[in-house]
């Protein structure tokens, strides 16, 4: 148990850097990385905690986060190729 | 066998924190866009893997290891993809790196 | 001992607050819009803190996942920035900053939250929770309460939703592909990776759409989200291989026959109940054994649900794209 809440902890930190990325970094790209390292660790975080409290449902709550922050991500992509302005930060 | 899986399951905790942190500590620090994108992406593939393997081994066998499989196999799958997306999205919006060679024109 | 569950149900609450104040406040539509993914992660994290496992479901694969999509895809049509308002409505917000004093002195009076006398503890709730197990026997309460003892309200939000599809299919309309089948090489070279991913996903992505549909009665699941996760992986085939080829996958006219028929299905069922002797959707009658009369109409009425879910997200998201592909021709492979 310690272990886990060793790695939930280490989540959690990375989280946040990952919020403070978000905010400072100069381009909007550095933005989109933030998010998605957020919603990668936050699948891997309802993962821990689904077995700290040890109901299986909660995993299917993490694979459809899986599921969606990857198709957020190309959704994303796919805008500024359509002639958003990616350097443009205003 | 229960010791085995205990050493198993703390060797591969300790290995996805230190990736998880050095990951983190590289998105943090990292000079340019593409530099923070490999800190990220690398470590946060194979910290998924060694993580997912830990509360593999702490379920056991049950239908909870097998939607973990599930959700291991996935990450596995679109996380280097959603690198490789993002930045090929920045390189063709022309992001510059450092050391970048301002004349070339973009690939 | 520290209350771990009241820090981060605390946590949580302060980052919604601010991420709410940031979307008021930012003038770029795009980060708005990714704000308002988070803003669903959140609300999806704080539900689960609630114990309400399929609202949270719910709300990640709504709420995080196709509305930001949905917006993207407007935001191509809309241009970026917001333009700067030059009046500041005060008096407007006055008449928000007395309202919302006055609801939060309301709320002195609700009862203790989780208070067991309460109103809504007590009379019908209590009886679903007895009763469940006896009269419709399936180990997911609320989708009992959800698909059997409020049916009516569930057959509601089917039909909101279909409405919702009529709207805007009427107001902005499908614009059938000009193109036909010109699918240039160049775009497909430089997608190969994404496509190739997308062609070992999409399958078992659709798998898990089902598996969610059908697994309702036993954890978190149902029509709403598996509809929603099975329109995840078309509008996810439209953005990597184009919209045409996604149209003729999954044919509009096709979509909209469909989401008819699921509201239809729904209100057959009741239908049937009633020719069957009991009352609108009372589905004990069903079958010659009671609660095997609940699982048959829980499963039709959840197809149901899920079919015309499924069909109005897509519908929604062809008619905004076909939208902004007609504004942007040059775009659109």
């Amino acid at each position: 148990m310690a272990m886990l809440a060793a790695i939930g902890a280490a989540l959690l930190v990375v989280m946040a850097i990952a919020i403070a990325r978000a905010l400072v970094g100069p381009t909007i790209y550095d933005r989109i990385l933030a998010v998605n390292l957020f919603g990668t660790k936050t699948v891997l975080l309802i993962a821990v905690v689904s077995v700290l409290a040890g109901r299986p449902d909660y995993l299917d709550i993490a694979l459809v986060y899986a599921l969606i922050n990857f198709i957020s991500i190309i959704g994303v992509l796919r805008y500024f190729e359509y002639g958003g302005e990616p350097t443009e930060d205003r | 066998m229960d010791t085995v899986i205990t050493i198993a399951s703390g060797v591969f905790a300790v290995f996805g924190i230190v990736l998880i942190l050095s990951g983190g500590l590289g998105v943090m620090r990292l000079p340019d866009f593409y530099s923070r994108m490999h800190a990220a992406g690398v470590t946060e593939t194979l910290a998924a893997f060694f993580i997912v393997l830990v509360l593999m081994l702490e379920v056991g066998w049950s239908i909870g290891l097998f939607k973990l499989l599930f959700i291991m196999l996935f990450v596995l799958i679109t996380s280097p993809t959603a690198s490789h997306a993002l930045t090929k999205a920045a390189r063709h919006g022309r992001l510059r790196a450092e050391g970048d060679d301002p004349e070339a024109g973009s690939p | 001992m520290i209350d771990f569950a009241l820090i981060v149900d605390v946590v949580v609450l302060a980052l919604l607050l601010v991420t709410a104040l940031a979307i008021a406040r930012m003038k770029d539509l795009f980060a708005i819009v990714m704000l308002s993914g988070i803003y669903g992660l959140l609300s999806a994290a704080f539900f689960v803190s609630l114990d309400a496992v399929d609202v949270a479901f719910t709300e990640a694969a709504v709420g995080a996942g196709i509305s930001p999509l949905l917006f993207l895809s407007v935001l191509k049509l809309t241009g970026r920035y917001e333009n700067s308002s030059h009046s500041h409505a005060l008096f407007a917000l006055l008449l928000v900053v007395v309202t919302g004093l006055m609801l939060v002195v309301g709320t002195l009076d609700m009862p203790a939250f989780g208070d067991p006398g309460s109103p809504a503890s007590s009379h019908v709730a209590v009886r679903y929770l007895e009763e469940s197990a006896r009269e419709i026997d399936i180990p997911n309460v609320v989708t009992s309460v959800l698909a059997s003892y409020r049916g009516y309200d569930t057959f509601g939000e089917a039909v909101v939703i279909f409405t919702a599809a009529v709207g805007v299919l009427s107001l902005l309309g499908l614009l059938s592909g000009p193109r036909e089948g010109r699918e240039s090489p160049v775009r497909m070279a430089d997608h190969l990776v994404l496509r190739l991913i997308s062609e070992m996903l999409i399958p078992l992505i659709l798998l898990f759409a089902l598996y969610v549909q059908f697994h309702g009665e036993y954890g978190p699941g149902g029509g709403f989200q598996a509809g929603v996760i099975f329109a995840a992986a078309i509008i996810l085939y439209s953005m990597l291989f184009g919209l045409h080829a996604a149209q003729s996958v999954a044919r509009p006219a096709v979509l909209r026959a469909l989401a008819a028929i699921g509201v239809l299905v729904y209100g057959s069922v009741g239908v049937v109940s009633m020719l069957s002797g009991g009352t609108f959707l009372d589905y004990s009658v069903l079958s010659d054994d009671p609660v095997s009369g609940q699982h048959l109409g829980i499963i039709v009425i959840e197809l149901g649900v899920g079919v015309t879910v499924a069909s109005t997200m897509i519908l929604i998201f062809f008619a905004f794209t076909s939208r902004s592909d007609a504004a942007h021709p040059e775009s659109s492979r």
